[in-house]
């Protein structure tokens, strides 16, 4: 199972949908080949919103930190954030803008608590470099890394409930220890 | 590419927002490429103040004479004639063949001059509407344009919702803010102070008000530009060895300026230019609807590109995201580019890589 398809699986058929960092619209595309859920990308790099463009999605060139103004309380079945939530500055901000525009909202991250990225530093001393985190401290656009416990503490403070959560190593769902042993985090919330 | 120039003329009656009639008028165009067997490949490229039908291309007589968005339209452009059909229009009330202050009013036998009304952006889309009929189009694949020309593809969408399906509004304002009809006004009063205006009569006098036109040509062309640009095109560079303690001149902005000016008097008229201020001014396309430009749109049924720059301070990226706003509240599809450019509202003109390469990627995703 991917990133994805686990979205996929919990986008309804129709709903819509607004993919913050939508990149080059590639989920947005297979949502709406898969599941006829028209949607909407916000990406503020160039070259992204071109290559949008070229692949026929809908796209919003907007800072997603200046919040989602543009957008009327409600007006989204779901707001996505796919492996942004550790790049941007102002969590609790967008998470919080995510629901108000949002009915759901659905949030992946690379699991900071994961066993190659504790040893790394535990043992090995160094910043973790991994598959989800391919940069070196001195490179990285990302700047706000948490776990899974520490993002089920924030949804906690912000009165957010977890309706579900995947998480994912290689490909493969993880039942047992996810802090330790997950990679990757996908969560569907809702307020 | 060559191109020719057309004149289409019609004899019913305008009825025009003002109230007035215009009793038979003529609409200037060309086209470009092909319109296709089901007619339905055809985009309306609506023009802004100082330009004209003349969109693309090169006339047989006047090879210099280069269409205003020849880097947009054409064979392989971003809106590639290989493929649309294109038509540029001349809209009502201008002087560059389009029936305007200086025709002939039928009544009198004599220029319309000040007689020649008002018009505005719904008068020029319901003009341009029976020139789409002349041509047996029911509907554009799109109508585009920058400034005030994507004001007319934005009421285009609103007042002939069926005959659209792709919008694209580009450095556009859903209203002029106070300081923008502040600016027409001072452009309107140089003009009409200057004494070879004669209160707009002044065709068959042997002048022209050129002193106003030039003054509202210099304080528009200042709002065109951002305040990088200018500093980085003129910075203070002087144009003698010494600043001379006189009224000549002594920086480089000045000669531009005086130089845009000249230009501009020489082949602009004054009344259409203070027609067009006004036709400004009154665009808002929300006031029918108690200032909600959701609900406006809400008769719309094209899909819709907005596009703005940044550096743009005369109808800013604030303007066009209130647009972006209003067609996600009233569910139109949308995108929105907003490019981070220096050059100002002048930047819809200019061949920028980001920008024509999403258009390119738009009209090519456009089915036909």
């Amino acid at each position: 199972m991917t990133e994805a398809e686990t979205i996929a699986r919990w986008v309804e058929p129709g709903a819509r949908v607004l993919d913050l960092g939508c990149g080059d619209g590639r989920l947005l595309r297979s949502l709406w080949e898969t599941n006829r859920a028209p949607g909407y990308g916000v990406e503020i790099d160039d070259a992204h919103v071109l290559e949008c463009l070229r692949n026929d999605v809908n796209v919003l060139q907007m800072d997603l930190e200046d919040g989602l103004a543009a957008f009327a309380d409600q007006s989204f079945d779901v707001a996505n954030l796919t492996e942004t939530l550790q790049a941007i500055h102002r969590q609790e901000y967008v998470l919080k803008e995510m629901l108000r525009v949002g009915r759901e909202a659905m949030v992946s991250f690379p699991n900071f608590g994961y066993w190659r990225a504790r040893i790394q530093i535990a043992l090995a001393g160094h910043m973790p470099v991994s598959k989800e985190l391919p940069y070196e401290w001195y490179n990285t656009p990302n700047v706000h890394h948490c776990t899974l416990v520490d993002f089920e503490a924030l949804c906690g403070k912000l009165g957010f409930r977890i309706l579900e959560r995947v998480v994912l190593t290689d490909g493969g769902t993880v039942a047992t220890l996810p802090n330790l042993l997950g990679a990757l985090a996908v969560y569907r919330v809702t307020s | 590419m060559i191109v020719t120039s057309h004149k289409a003329r019609f004899n019913e009656p305008l009825r025009l927002s003002s109230g007035a009639v215009l009793p038979e008028f003529e609409v200037a165009y060309e086209t470009y490429g092909t319109l296709n067997a089901a007619r339905s490949n055809a985009v309306l490229v609506c023009h802004a103040l100082n330009a004209s039908h003349h969109v693309a291309g090169t006339y047989a007589d006047g090879p210099d004479n280069i269409g205003w968005w020849d880097n947009m339209v054409g064979p392989g452009k971003p809106l590639d004639t290989d493929r649309f059909f294109v038509i540029g229009s001349n809209y009502i009330g201008s002087c560059f063949g389009s029936t305007g202050p200086a025709s002939i009013n039928p009544a009198t036998g004599k220029p319309w001059g000040a007689d020649f009304p008002v018009v505005t952006v719904e008068d020029w889309v319901a003009a341009q509407a029976r020139l789409a009929d002349h041509l047996g189009i029911e509907r554009f694949a799109a109508v585009m344009g920058g400034s005030i020309g994507a004001m007319q593809a934005l009421q285009w969408s609103l007042d002939f919702p069926e005959r659209v399906r792709h919008a694209i509004v580009i450095a556009c304002t859903p209203r002029l803010t106070a300081q923008n009809i502040g600016f027409n006004e001072v452009a309107r009063q140089a003009i009409m102070t200057d004494p070879d205006f004669h209160g707009g009569n002044y065709y068959d006098k042997g002048v022209v008000p050129a002193r106003g036109l030039r003054i509202a040509r210099m304080v528009g062309h200042i709002t065109y530009l951002s305040d990088d640009a200018m500093m980085e095109k003129f910075g203070r560079a002087l144009r003698r060895e010494a600043p001379g303690y006189d009224f000549d001149i002594d920086f480089e902005i000045e000669s531009y300026l005086r130089y845009q000016a000249d230009k501009f008097a020489g082949y602009f008229d004054a009344n259409t230019y203070l027609r067009i201020t006004k036709e400004l001014d009154y665009f808002d396309p929300a006031a029918r609807f108690g200032g909600d430009l959701a609900k406006a749109f809400a008769q719309a049924k094209a899909d819709f590109l907005v596009v703005s720059f940044t550096s743009d301070w005369r109808f800013s990226s604030a303007r066009s995201r209130e647009i972006v706003r209003a067609l996600l509240d009233s569910r139109r599809i949308v995108s929105y580019l907003e490019i981070d450019a220096p050059q100002g509202h002048d930047c819809f003109l200019l061949d920028d890589a980001r920008y024509h390469g999403a258009l390119r990627a738009y009209f090519r995703n456009m089915p036909l």
